[in-house]
């Protein structure tokens, strides 16, 4: 009896007593993870509502905007968010198989390749500043309306795309900092050897977040980076 | 029998631990409610204080009491304090905190930590409000409509700003918290239909709570950093659209209202049957109500724009979706009103406030559907009207709904009777100054009198003479209760466990409740509202 | 547990689709569609989406109806708030 599997559970040191076992707790945050996920998706929302409008309004000046975004580093910033989406999955299965040594070696990478998507931004924004990108009383614009070189563009409306460009990279880089700080939180308990088959609710519930994080990426790479690439 | 020497004995979550930090670090859903309770109560006189001050200048039509820009803080801090910190917190944090797991048999919410840290994040932010009320506040307005907001108002935009997304983020918390609970805690036998409607209520709310309020956050974050950044987002001469935020801003802050008054028809649920002494008619249609309400409550919100530069044919539809989301509304006034249809009904307290909620809604309600309709809403938007209209659903409505409950479950919170006749009359004093204050807002509105006005024609006086004289009664009537609460915690009767022979799982327990609740997981196998089987309170009648 | 492990093979062949995919977006930029442009790279973003959501979420494989519920829920309102501020928007000028 002292063996069977629910006096074991009672005794697991991770679970928390106003639960009635393990299962309800798991089941528990993994539904809150969801529903805090469900209102980052209005919150990121919001900017995706202005980001609409405004390009319905002024789109050649988004098209001028994002045609002197470097396509490249974009590209590879979408495939590093999404090997390091991999990583994470791959942590998580190492937990759920007991490897410990795997766990430790993929939350690694993850952090890596979270550390290098931020370097990429800080690039990225860096060249903006030296072009006079960013809004604000030193904003130019020299670009041209792609396909229309003898169209002025409009320095207020060019001023908008940078406007959202900023805040919506920004909100998002805010989140992968975030992310990085959590993620050095499992890293270092996963070490320690606290995630198991039987609890690594932590685990997936940050990988959830993670993924969702990449998600926003796969959509604000196309909206910022590819309006009219045609040549 | 009933001494302070028996209740000092009864262990309960009130003595269990004793000490500030058991207090400021507890992680108990009862003990945060009480935290909050203090809170609330304390930003509510706040707000009553601006309030105050707003009525004393309209008591004559110039400007003689403050100064304009002053008298613009005024109602801007008025409704600030209000609503973010009164009105959408007050019943969830308070009676959602306290209520729910005792409702569902659990022993706590899914996560009494993301509880304790609601709370503090609604304290950081209320001090944050605080500081900026007391370093020179802001005069936009509540709806802080760019692009004053942005480029023109030279108050603390910034800071409060900041300090209600803080208080955004306690709310969406306490959302989260609650919708898994209910979910996933309730106890063996609680299915869905026999969950109490004060818990389909919260969970309504929760979801608008979840939905809604990252909109407005993530809108306050671009207000601030258009303010602090020059960018041009909403400021129309850098290309940006200022009806752009409006949209964003009424996408959460209608649902919101909707925030405000779901938890108090929840309350009035549950007060009706009890003191009617028969099951809620059309149990089902109530609990979808509540959900009708929170989806169609997003449906809505331009119909604060329609006089903003909108397009016609957006503003028809709106119209359209407005009239669409009273239904629901209607349907719960339906149901309470068939419940007491033959029957058996006791004026206690809490059931006044009931029928205070019930009238007072009804009008606030119908108003509403007055300003949906366009060609009506131009001639009365941005008059007193509408203030008229908003303050009868959350005063006569909210806050009536809010203090009837705390009157229902002041002996389960604190194991006290509160003095029953003192409770009537305070109850009363708060009809008649409520009706005194606002009736004569619509008379106004209607003719005219615009509102956020620090001076006013002079045939208006008459009326914002009446106006006042009802805000200082009103206050009486809302003094009142804080002053037997406090009273009755010392020399009130000791309740027993169920002092109003009401249905639901809370009053299986004691009175106050021990830290976990129930002696044992109680396994529910009778329907909610079962009031053929549960016996009239003998002790507790009309006079107590 | 009533876990599902999903096997490195289909998390690997998940993310070499995703690679592939967004280097398809890339190159098709490039390529003159007219309106569709736009479209298809949403269209490829989404699906994107589908399968980091579906496998490296376990929405798939989770048994809950309930976290279905949920992410369609938002996404529901979140296309209404875009939706219902377009018709403002699109019918301003009529």
């Amino acid at each position: 009896m002292a063996d069977s599997p629910m006096a074991v559970e009672q005794h697991n040191p991770a679970l928390q007593h106003h639960f009635a076992d393990m299962e309800q707790q798991r089941q528990a945050s993994s539904l809150g993870m969801w529903l805090f996920l469900a209102t980052e998706i209005m919150f990121f929302g919001g900017m995706f509502c202005a980001y609409l409008i405004y390009r319905y309004w002024y789109y050649p000046e988004f098209a001028a905007g994002s045609n002197s975004l470097d396509i490249t580093l974009g590209t590879v910033n979408t495939a590093v968010l999404i090997c390091s989406s991999l990583t994470v999955v791959l942590a998580v299965h190492a937990a759920q198989l007991g490897k410990r040594q795997a766990q430790v070696i993929y939350l690694a990478l993850t952090l890596v390749l979270g550390l290098a998507f931020l370097g990429v931004k800080g690039i990225e924004w860096t060249s903006k500043f030296k072009e006079h990108h960013i809004p604000g009383p030193s904003f130019h614009f020299e670009g041209a309306v792609p396909g229309h070189p003898d169209e002025p563009v409009d320095q207020r409306h060019a001023q908008i795309f940078f406007s959202l460009y900023f805040a919506m990279t920004g909100m998002h880089a805010l989140h992968m900092v975030i992310g990085v700080g959590v993620f050095s939180y499992l890293l270092y308990y996963a070490w320690k050897g606290r995630y198991t088959p039987d609890y690594h609710t932590p685990l997936e519930n940050s990988g959830l977040y993670w993924h969702f994080v990449d998600i926003i990426w796969i959509y604000l790479f196309p909206l910022l980076y590819l309006i009219d690439r045609k040549k | 029998m009933a001494t302070a020497a028996i209740t000092a004995e009864r262990e309960s979550y009130l003595n269990q631990e004793y000490g500030i930090k058991s207090w400021l670090l507890t992680t108990d859903h009862k003990r945060i409610a009480l935290l909050y309770l203090l809170s609330i109560t304390f930003f509510f006189f706040i707000g009553g204080f601006f309030a105050l001050l707003i009525r004393l200048e309209l008591l004559t039509p110039v400007g003689d009491l403050v100064q304009a820009d002053t008298y613009n803080k005024l109602f801007t801090m008025h409704g600030q304090v209000m609503i973010f910190f009164f009105l959408i917190p007050s019943i969830p944090a308070v009676l959602g905190n306290f209520l729910v797991p005792l409702m569902i048999g659990a022993r706590d919410l899914a996560f009494p930590r993301i509880n304790l840290l609601s709370w503090y994040l609604y304290i950081i932010a209320g001090i944050l409000m605080l500081h900026c009320m007391l370093t020179g506040g802001v005069d936009t307005g509540w709806t802080f409509y760019t692009p004053f907001s942005t480029a023109f108002s030279n108050t603390k935009v910034i800071e409060a700003g900041l300090a209600i997304f803080i208080s955004g983020f306690s709310s969406i918390l306490t959302g989260l918290n609650f919708v898994v609970t209910i979910h996933r805690m309730r106890a063996p036998g609680m299915t869905w239909d026999r969950l109490p409607l004060f818990i389909w209520a919260h969970y309504a709310t929760s979801i608008i709570q979840l939905l809604g309020t990252p909109v407005v956050a993530v809108t306050l974050v671009l207000v601030v950093l258009e303010r602090a950044f020059h960018l041009g987002i909403f400021d129309p001469t850098r290309g940006g659209d200022p009806l752009l935020f409006q949209h964003l801003f009424w996408f959460y802050s209608h649902p919101a209202v909707y925030i405000m008054i779901l938890p108090s028809m929840g309350i009035v649920t549950e007060i009706v049957p009890c003191f009617t002494r028969k099951r809620i008619f059309g149990y089902k249609f109530v609990a979808m109500s509540s959900i009708g309400i929170a989806v169609l409550g997003f449906l809505v919100w331009a119909h604060h724009m329609f006089v903003a530069g909108i397009s016609l044919y957006a503003a028809l539809i709106f119209s359209m979706l407005s009239y669409l989301v009273a239904v629901p509304s209607a349907i719960k006034v339906f149901n309470w009103t068939a419940t007491m249809y033959k029957g058996s009904i006791t004026f206690a307290t809490p059931m006044l406030y009931a029928f205070g909620f019930i009238g007072l809604f009804l009008m606030g309600g119908l108003t509403g559907l007055f300003l949906s309709a366009l060609g009506i809403d131009v001639h009365v938007t941005d008059t007193y009207f509408v203030v008229a209209h908003f303050h009868y659903i959350m005063v006569g409505g909210a806050v009536m709904g809010y203090l009837g409950g705390m009157h229902f479950w002041w002996p389960k919170i604190s194991g006290r009777m509160y003095p029953e006749a003192l409770g009537k009359l305070a109850a009363i004093i708060v009809f008649l100054g409520f009706n005194l204050t606002f009736f004569p807002q619509f008379i106004l509105g209607y003719l005219g009198m615009p509102r956020r006005y620090w001076q006013y024609p002079p045939e208006f006086q008459v009326l914002n003479v009446l106006s006042t004289a009802g805000a200082t009664i009103l206050a009486v009537g809302y003094l009142l209760p804080m002053v037997y609460f406090l009273w009755s915690m010392r020399y009130g009767k000791v309740a027993p466990a169920n002092p109003w022979g009401a249905s639901g799982l809370e009053w299986k327990t004691t009175s106050p409740p021990p830290t976990f609740n129930f002696e044992r997981t109680p396994v529910v196998d009778w329907e909610a509202y079962d009031y053929e089987h549960i016996p009239a309170p003998q002790e507790v009648r009309v006079g107590g | 547990m009533s876990e599902y492990i999903v096997s490195v093979k289909t998390n690997v062949a998940v993310w070499l689709t995703l690679l592939v995919l967004t280097g398809v977006t890339a190159g098709i930029a490039f390529i003159d569609l007219g309106p569709f442009n736009t479209i298809v790279a949403l269209v490829i973003a989404t699906f994107k989406a589908l399968l980091v959501t579906l496998i490296f979420m376990h929405v798939k494989y989770a048994s809950e109806r309930l976290v279905k519920v949920v992410v369609i829920s938002a996404l529901f309102f979140l296309l209404l708030l875009l939706g219902l501020s377009l018709a403002d928007y699109t019918t301003r000028l009529l």
